[in-house]
């Protein structure tokens, strides 16, 4: 076990790079100019020297080098200084966002905590729902509670969030009234009233995202439990004379979860990455709608350094999803 | 089984039916679904009213009457007009004609990437660590910010190769296909691992069959029902990115309608025209609901083992 998870972390540092190489080499093709707003006035020569000022006189190997080196070593350094307050910051060079020509890092920081509240908490909400509902629909195969939850986690499936959101922002914004339309991300929640207002604008962004969310994890939770209700062991536990109660939630709903789990801890990433759209209906200044903003401004190393992070999320859970597989389930050897 | 009936004249009759083609089956099982019957029916529909609509509607999609803007319901305008005064019935069927050829294309493109890809690392294990290895790198890219990126870098350039229209359906089929093939990629290397090791296959081999023949011939059927349910699918996926990319304005140019576009033009009059954004974002909720009942319908209906039950 220990050496797969040390095979499978050495393998993912290729990976990563290969895919920052990708996403570098995509990003070097755009026709993206951070001086396209400069005054026309600016003689040639100045321009030139302001192109190098800013790192692009380069051939692209050493800029891609240079990047890394700033992502991988002078980067963490700032972000762990600034979390514990150790002086290991390393002075120098930092990426800059050709927008506000701040480092990146900061303001990924800055934009962290919206997008952890509302898809993070989105997400749990529907962890919360899905399970207690996928294991009644398998374990009521067909009743009227099955058809329904079905025929709704198929609807919140299908439905897509630039559809339900607007919807939801027409019934409950303007024609009801309940909620704020727009997310205000300067609101400091330090009393009861704020707090209120808080969660009514965090309502329906929440809500759009746990109903996707829940439909999802709802239609595994249901397909792996009716895969083992049929299983022998659980024929040999009533037949022991076991209650019904212990039989569903103890044995069946345990092996259940395995799969489920793994397929929850795949979804984590886009608790950082999939909620653009959402977030851009609702105006909450996360991480997805930094990127939006990053890729309408073509902000290249805002663009590159975001998707990379994203792709190292996506690279991380996929080893943590296929080491709980094996650790929930002992038939699983990796070695 | 020691008290089998003895043969009535109808079990008989049934035994000496004269063989019927397979697909029949499949038809009969697909039809006692019933989510996915109707999604069929609602599927076709608007296909129809998509395809054929504009043949049978009066007005123009990008015809632009600056005097009848912002009408509501009417008999002139059964679902109004916009804010520069076009048929929105019209604009609905012209954004649904794109939407649609672009589900279908991606779908095209995607399957067919991902059979190609899975049955040449299925059965050939020189290359399957190679393409494995391909499939999990691309599963790891983030793909919504990469279809943007893509989507932003390559606009100007086959606008002016092959036109506006041309040049932004390729793009976004191809970034699409592109980035969707893997699932259906998985899926098929594994059902091809496992029908490789088959008797049939053996036999095909030991009588010197080439391997583009035994693929052709004995594998490629044999994976079929899987990659048409992905394909079904995929139709819905792809409708969504499609209409996710118009709605993050970095789809087709303004002036030509698609759902997701056309949602995201209403949304900014979405106190005064509700109706503007809302009705095709239900018509994209009714076509990917209406496919992916299709698809698990047809999950069914081609699995010999629920079939007949």
């Amino acid at each position: 076990m220990f050496n797969y998870t040390l095979r499978r972390l050495l393998l993912a540092i290729p990976t990563l790079l290969f895919i920052s190489l990708v996403i570098f080499l995509l990003l070097e093709l755009s026709p993206g100019d951070p001086l396209a707003d400069m005054p026309l006035s600016i003689p040639p020569e100045v321009r030139q020297e302001m192109r190098i000022a800013l790192g692009m006189g380069e051939v692209w190997y050493i800029r891609f080098y240079k990047w890394l080196y700033l992502f991988t070593v002078v980067e963490p350094s700032h972000v762990i200084a600034g979390f514990t307050g150790l002086d290991i910051a390393i002075e120098g060079q930092r990426i800059l966002s050709w927008q506000t020509r701040s480092p990146v890092s900061d303001i990924i920081i800055q934009r962290m905590p919206q997008t952890l509240w509302v898809v993070g908490l989105a997400y749990l909400f529907g962890v919360l729902v899905a399970v207690p509902i996928g294991v009644y629909s398998a374990y009521r195969q067909y009743s009227w509670f099955d058809q329904t939850g079905s025929f709704i986690s198929m609807v919140g499936f299908s439905l897509p969030t630039f559809f339900t959101g607007p919807l939801l922002i027409l019934i409950f914004a303007v024609w009801l009234g309940w909620f704020p339309i727009i997310y205000d991300t300067t609101l400091n929640v330090n009393n009861w009233e704020t707090f209120l207002k808080q969660v009514r604008q965090m309502a329906m962004p929440v809500f759009v995202l746990t109903l996707y969310n829940a439909a999802q994890i709802s239609r595994f939770m249901r397909a792996s439990m009716l895969d083992n209700m049929t299983q022998d062991y659980v024929r040999t536990a009533r037949a022991k004379g076991m209650t019904e109660r212990i039989v569903v939630l103890v044995h069946v709903l345990r092996n259940s979860l395995i799969p489920v789990v793994t397929v929850i801890a795949l979804g984590i990433p886009t608790v950082f990455t999939g909620a653009i759209i959402t977030e851009q209906i609702f105006r909450v200044n996360g991480l997805g709608q930094l990127l939006i903003t990053a890729i309408y401004a073509s902000d290249i190393p805002m663009v590159l350094t975001l998707s990379v992070v994203f792709a190292i999320l996506i690279v991380l859970f996929n080893l943590i999803a296929d080491l709980l597989y094996a650790i929930l389930d002992p038939r699983i050897r990796y070695d | 089984m020691t008290d089998a009936p003895a043969p009535t004249p109808e079990t008989a009759a049934a035994a000496f039916r004269p063989p019927r083609n397979q697909w029949w089956d499949v038809w009969d099982q697909f039809k006692t679904h019933k989510g996915a019957l109707s999604g069929m029916i609602v599927f076709v529909a608007i296909v129809l009213f998509c395809f054929i609509g504009p043949w049978l509607w009066i007005h123009d999609a990008t015809y632009i009457n600056i005097r009848a803007r912002n009408q509501g319901f009417s008999w002139t305008h059964p679902l109004g007009t916009d804010q520069l005064g076009r048929d929105m019935l019209a604009r609905m069927m012209k954004g649904g004609q794109v939407s649609l050829a672009v589900g279908m294309a991606a779908m095209v493109l995607s399957v067919l990437l991902g059979t190609l890809i899975g049955v040449v690392a299925g059965y050939f294990r020189r290359i399957d660590g190679l393409l494995m290895r391909m499939t999990d790198l691309f599963l790891a890219l983030p793909l919504l910010p990469l279809l943007l990126v893509m989507s932003m870098l390559f606009r100007q350039r086959l606008s002016s190769l092959f036109g506006v229209e041309t040049g932004m359906f390729i793009l976004i089929v191809t970034a699409i296909g592109v980035t969707s093939w893997m699932q259906t990629a998985r899926i098929v290397r594994g059902d091809v691992l496992a029908l490789k090791e088959r008797e049939y296959v053996l036999a095909a081999r030991s009588i010197g069959t080439p391997p583009r023949r035994v693929i052709g011939r004995h594998v490629l059927p044999n994976v079929l029902s899987p990659v048409m349910v992905s394909a079904t699918l995929m139709i819905a996926t792809a409708i969504i990115t499609e209409s996710a990319l118009s709605f993050l304005g970095l789809g087709f140019p303004p002036d030509f309608p698609t759902w997701g576009r056309l949602v995201s033009d209403g949304i900014d009059y979405l106190q005064q025209y509700p109706s503007r954004a809302i009705l095709p974002g239900l018509f994209i909720s009714l076509t990917v609901l209406s496919v992916n009942y299709i698809g698990d319908g047809l999950r069914d209906a081609l699995d010999p083992r629920i079939r007949g039950r």
